[in-house]
């Protein structure tokens, strides 16, 4: 029979992976989502415009969809599902969390592209010609002058981006990775016990309310400066 | 000698010719007031001389020397264009400040970078220069009565303790001609006095100065010598007195009617 601690002990446990698919996909979609956000303000007509296609297309469709293409499509397309790679050395778990994670860090990728976009665009022209007047070159100007407005102007966004994508991180669970959700409903489905499932919601307001904590705090120490 | 000379200045936006021969030169110490309706390229003009655009032809002179030539590519390195224009600073009609720095650090900050790039022993000298640079920045505040928001950050002042502070940062890098860009139009006309008061300050202490203005008691009373721009040719020039006591281009008449 499960107690209180050892459900806890499971959660926790499918809370790591959890975990770790928001981490990695942070790690690899903000680096990304800047690059995106570099390629969609190229000059070059035609790079621009795949690059916003190639957003738009990704943000509008659910990334519940974008989860099944990535984890099921090269199965029936190659003939060879994600978990037969030789990469993953018959690991099929570490082959559906690469899968999600792939999907993740796409969609979050572009979502945070047209933050940073925005961010950057927002910048008043008269800021960068003030600089240049008095003489800096481009890059100090970028690094001195620019980029700390850009990343004010990205704070609020990106912190309900990222508190989305703490929650967002249970569709794992429809590609087979064991994260949380998974878990909690593992045990419902072999021991008919029903409340882990809603205690899982504990888990996911607790770290919720952490990064909304943190992203506060930068908030307010950006804000003593300027309005 | 003139300071500045001007040649033959063109600029076009696409088909739209929006200076179409420009000249003019200055003596050091002379401040020259341009006026004209909007459209008719003063900004462009400005903007042209702190290499914000680049004009299509002619050239410009300081101290006799070109610093730029339309058909001269040694000029048009982007190195070449960082060392020749700050023989110029700009004043902006909306002030421009950096949000995210006082006050002090507004006047500090192009400076320090600029000693950094060109001391080789920077890291030594470090402390010494910064002092050196507040001490200078602080005295500028003192002049223009702001000694107390050194620690204010941008937002905090009101719109003619903004413009003042531009000009401030504008004069650390010591210009040999400082332009302005219509440095009132966005202060209501109380905030627009005091303004208007430092730039007079400035002329008695020898600044030479380009003013855009749309002021026309200031153009008449602090500068010596006027310029009025019509469709992006010079259609009159002169003295104060010639321009508004006794206009001879008909534009010019109806300009001053207004
Ligand atoms: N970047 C640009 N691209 C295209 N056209 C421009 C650009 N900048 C200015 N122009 C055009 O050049 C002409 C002159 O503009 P400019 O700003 O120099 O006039 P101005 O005399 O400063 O007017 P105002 O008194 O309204 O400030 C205008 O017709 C304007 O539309
Ligand atoms: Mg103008």
């Amino acid at each position: 029979m499960e107690t209180f601690f050892s459900v806890t002990a499971k959660l926790a446990q499918g809370f790591g992976t959890t975990l770790s698919l928001f981490f990695l996909t942070l790690l690899f979609a903000i680096p990304l989502g800047l690059l995106f956000a570099c390629l969609s303000r190229l000059r070059i007509r035609l790079f621009r415009f795949l690059m916003r296609a190639f957003i738009y297309i990704i943000r509008g469709t659910p990334l519940l969809l974008q989860l099944m293409i990535v984890v099921y499509l090269p199965g029936i397309v190659f003939d060879r599902p994600l978990t037969k790679w030789e990469i993953f050395h018959q690991n099929v778990p570490l082959a559906y969390f690469c899968g999600a994670l792939f999907a993740f860090v796409i969609n979050y990728a572009c979502y945070f592209a047209e933050i940073f976009r925005g961010g950057i665009e927002n910048i008043p022209k008269g800021q960068y010609e003030a600089c240049e007047v008095l003489g800096m070159s481009k890059t100090q100007a970028f690094f001195r002058v620019i980029l700390l407005q850009v990343i004010r102007n990205i704070v609020a966004p990106m912190s309900n981006e990222v508190v989305t994508l703490v929650k967002d991180t249970a569709l794992a669970r429809t590609v087979s990775v064991v994260e949380i959700y998974f878990a909690a409903s593992e045990i419902l489905r072999l021991q008919f016990i029903i409340w882990p499932l809603f205690y899982t919601g504990a888990f996911y307001l607790a770290f919720s309310a952490l990064v909304t904590l943190l992203f506060g705090l930068l908030e307010k120490r950006l804000s003593r400066y300027w309005r | 000698m003139a300071l500045l000379r001007v040649e033959q200045l063109t600029k076009s936006f696409g088909e739209t010719r929006v200076l179409k021969g420009i000249d003019f030169e200055m003596e050091s110490g002379e401040v020259l007031s341009i006026i004209g309706s909007s459209g008719s390229g003063k900004t462009t003009l400005l903007r042209c001389l702190n290499f914000l655009e680049t004009a299509d032809g002619g050239s410009i002179y300081v101290d006799e020397k070109p610093i730029f030539n339309a058909e001269d590519p040694s000029l048009m390195t982007p190195k070449a264009i960082r060392h020749n224009r700050i023989n110029f600073g700009l004043v902006f009609q909306s002030f421009n400040l950096f949000p995210q720095y006082t006050v002090l650090q507004n006047l500090t900050l192009a400076a320090m970078m600029k000693a950094k790039e060109e001391t080789s022993d920077y890291s030594k000298q470090k402390r010494a220069i910064n002092a050196a640079l507040d001490k200078q920045a602080l005295k500028l505040l003192e002049r223009i009565g702001l000694s107390e928001k050194m620690d204010a950050y941008p937002c905090e002042l009101s719109g003619g303790q903004q413009q003042r502070v531009a000009i401030a940062r504008a004069l650390m890098l010591t210009p040999r001609i400082l332009c302005f860009d219509e440095p009132t139009s966005a202060l209501d006309p109380e905030l627009t006095k005091e303004v208007l008061h430092v730039i007079k300050d400035l002329k008695t202490a020898g600044n030479t100065m380009i003013v855009v203005t749309h002021e026309m008691d200031f153009a008449r009373n602090v500068s010596d010598k006027v310029i009025f721009m019509a469709k992006g040719i010079i259609e009159e020039s002169g003295t104060p007195e010639e321009i508004f006591e006794s206009p001879k281009s008909p534009l010019l008449k109806s300009f001053l009617k207004q």
